[in-house]
């Protein structure tokens, strides 16, 4: 267990190098953060001075050696417009933007889980089939359509849900989180299952594939020779063999979801992380892109680590190393 | 009562490009405690007639007609909670390949103590005494270690021991065994035969014995069938038929064994190779590869027709037949 994680974060310190040195050699081609900073009143002169000062006219390598040094102790750089430690603006915007990823990754394994599985046993049922059409459109439709499509209906001519913004919120050991109210909750459905509704129709065709492969085994069909159950051979015997790469994809794809935040945190105005990534990108705050980019590569790399870790609790003929 | 009653079973696969006849018109008993072999080369109908017996066909395959009477219960018309309840309890299978019948992902003891719940009303505690002893019955070294141990970490002779451990949980009165010893190498093969055959007379199970191998069903069987293109075209003794072969297919096959070449030389085999069954040859499957096909064997099914203690499906014994009735007529 102990040399899994050692490896694991040596894996994850050399991600992260990648990571940072990609993210910090693009700020150089986003803009002139200058033209943000200071008013047209500032002369090139001056101009010059600041940029000289601020070290954006050193070679490529000090720079990011200067970064980096920083970097380690965990400091990102202060944001141009916020004037604040780019790290602590994205820390902020964390927890709404991990309760909308959560808020989605259970719409989706409460459907995807019996739909899959049920559309696995009973291929050729109506329901099966229609799911099946169903998601393929689902895989087709963009999310700010979506996104619209859900706020016109619930928001606009049912007036059911609110249709922007994260509600009220209370703060529970420095975690502001909108998941223990009623607003907070009704604020989160709309935006989770606009994002759910990229990764469902996968997941339930995932998940359907993979069962009915398994349901074809030849442990399957010793389980029937058996004479147990159905509902024993379907979720004892097949559903763990199915999960199994289920949860390697699954565990991608959360990180995936992760990034694909930022086009449904635009439609909603939810105050998150990917909101805020936007907004960086429009003002040029180049220390703010990176640091997001930071954090969310960070994010990739714990999500899988974690997964790894789940797969072996699940799977056992995989032994994790000095285990 | 025989213990199993087959007649005029018909086994079909629904396919886009039209049904396929797995079996025809098979028809056999099997007595309580009798062992019988069921030999024919790949794609006879073997495995099927085994699925079948406990109506466990994999879809498009189904029972298109004919019945499978077991201690006076017809399987192919019972309902899935009935035949559940004798699928594991009454019969169980033996699989083909240990390292695929297991379930990778749940411990032995798991697999052993369902099996038993699912059948029994027994404590937990129970049914893992139970299982412990059948472990031991199937000769596992340290079999307490076993019940907390995953598939993979056993070898493949092991596993095949758990399968048959499996097999014997309930006490069943058949156990259909479906090439078990396919998989393994040669000297388990031998191990793990001895143990069935001893099992099976120890306790009266019954045993259907689905193998290629002629020298397993001369050692372990008491009757045998012989199967060619989804038909039963000889059965009888198992001895009668081995030394004794009247069906021209049979007699190829014995003559296909190594010990029947001649050092040097090649080994006899039988020519051509069983025709597709969407594309079977009218009249007599077998006559394109029969050294002694005859005109009505291009025309009309052979009927059964005795021979000492077996029944030949095959014109010739026919014709001999009822020469033999006519010169007791004149």
């Amino acid at each position: 267990m102990i040399a899994f994680f050692v490896k694991r974060f040596f894996q994850a310190v050399v991600v992260m190098f990648v990571i940072s040195l990609i993210s910090f050699s693009i700020q150089d081609n986003l803009g002139d953060p200058l033209r943000e900073l200071v008013g047209q009143a500032v002369s090139e002169e001056e101009r010059q001075a600041l940029r000289d000062e601020m070290g954006l006219n050193d070679p490529f390598l000090v720079q990011y050696v200067r970064f980096a040094k920083k970097a380690v102790q965990g400091d990102l750089g202060d944001s141009y417009f916020f004037k604040k430690p780019a790290f602590e603006v994205i820390m902020n915007k964390l927890p709404a933007t991990l309760e909308l990823v959560f808020g989605a990754t259970v719409i989706i394994i409460l459907f995807s889980v019996p739909v899959g599985v049920y559309s696995a046993i009973n291929p050729q049922s109506w329901f099966s089939k229609t799911v099946m059409g169903l998601s393929i459109i689902g895989i087709s439709i963009p999310v700010f359509l979506t996104a619209i499509g859900l706020i016109y209906l619930f928001a606009i001519e049912l007036n059911w849900l609110p249709s922007y913004g994260r509600g009220e919120t209370s703060t529970v050991m420095g975690w502001e989180t909108g998941l223990l109210t009623v607003d907070g909750l009704q604020h989160l459905i709309l935006p989770s299952c606009t994002l759910a509704s990229i990764m469902l129709p996968l997941f339930i065709r995932l998940i359907r594939s993979e069962m009915m492969e398994v349901l074809q085994s030849e442990y399957v069909k010793f389980a029937w020779a058996k004479g147990i159950s159905p509902r024993r051979i379907y979720f004892v015997h097949a559903l763990k063999n199915t999960m199994l790469p289920v949860i390697t994809v699954g565990g991608v794809q959360i990180g995936t979801m992760v990034a694909y935040t930022i086009l449904t945190e635009t439609v909603f105005q939810w105050p998150g992380m990917g909101f805020l990534f936007l907004e960086a990108v429009n003002r040029v705050d180049t220390p703010l892109i990176v640091a997001y980019l930071i954090v969310v590569g960070a994010i990739f790399v714990v999500t899988n680590t974690l997964v790894d870790l789940i797969y072996g609790l699940v799977n056992p003929t995989v032994k994790l190393a000095g285990k | 009562m025989p213990l199993l009653e087959v007649n005029n079973l018909d086994v079909c696969f629904g396919l886009r490009s039209g049904a396929v006849k797995a079996l025809r018109d098979v028809s056999f008993t099997l007595e309580r405690g009798e062992r019988l072999g069921v030999v024919g080369e790949s794609g006879a109908g073997k495995s099927v007639l085994g699925f079948s017996i406990i109506n466990l066909l994999s879809r498009p395959g189904h029972i298109s007609s004919g019945s499978v009477h077991f201690e006076g219960k017809d399987l192919a018309s019972l309902a899935p909670g009935e035949l559940r309840s004798i699928r594991g309890n009454r019969i169980s299978m033996i699989f083909q390949d240990p390292m695929m019948t297991l379930n990778p992902v749940l411990t032995i003891g798991v697999q052993m103590i369902e099996c038993l719940l699912a059948h029994r009303r027994m404590s937990k505690a129970d049914a893992k005494r139970v299982a412990l002893k059948k472990l031991q019955q199937v000769q596992i070294p340290s079999p307490e270690k076993r019940l907390d141990q995953y598939p993979h970490e056993l070898s493949g002779g092991m596993r095949q021991r758990i399968v048959i451990a499996i097999g014997l949980l309930l006490d069943p009165d058949l156990i259909i065994a479906d090439e078990p010893t396919t998989a393994l190498d040669v000297t388990i093969q031998a191990e793990i035969m001895d143990l069935m055959l001893n099992l099976c007379e120890q306790n009266n199970v019954a045993l259907i014995l689905i193998t290629h191998d002629l020298g397993v069903v001369s050692q372990v069987t008491q009757r045998m069938l012989v199967m060619y293109a989804g038909r039963i075209i000889e059965q009888g003794p198992t001895k009668e038929v081995i030394n004794d072969a009247q069906h021209p297919y049979t007699q190829g096959l014995m003559n296909a064994l190594p010990q029947m070449a001649i050092p040097g030389q090649k080994l006899n085999q039988i020519k051509g190779s069983m025709p597709p069954l969407q594309d079977i040859p009218k009249g007599c499957s077998f006559n394109p590869r029969c050294e002694y096909v005859m005109d009505i064997c291009h025309q009309a099914l052979p009927p059964f027709t005795r021979s000492g203690n077996c029944q030949v499906a095959c014109h010739m014994m026919a014709e001999s037949a009822q020469d033999k009735l006519q010169l007791k007529e004149v």
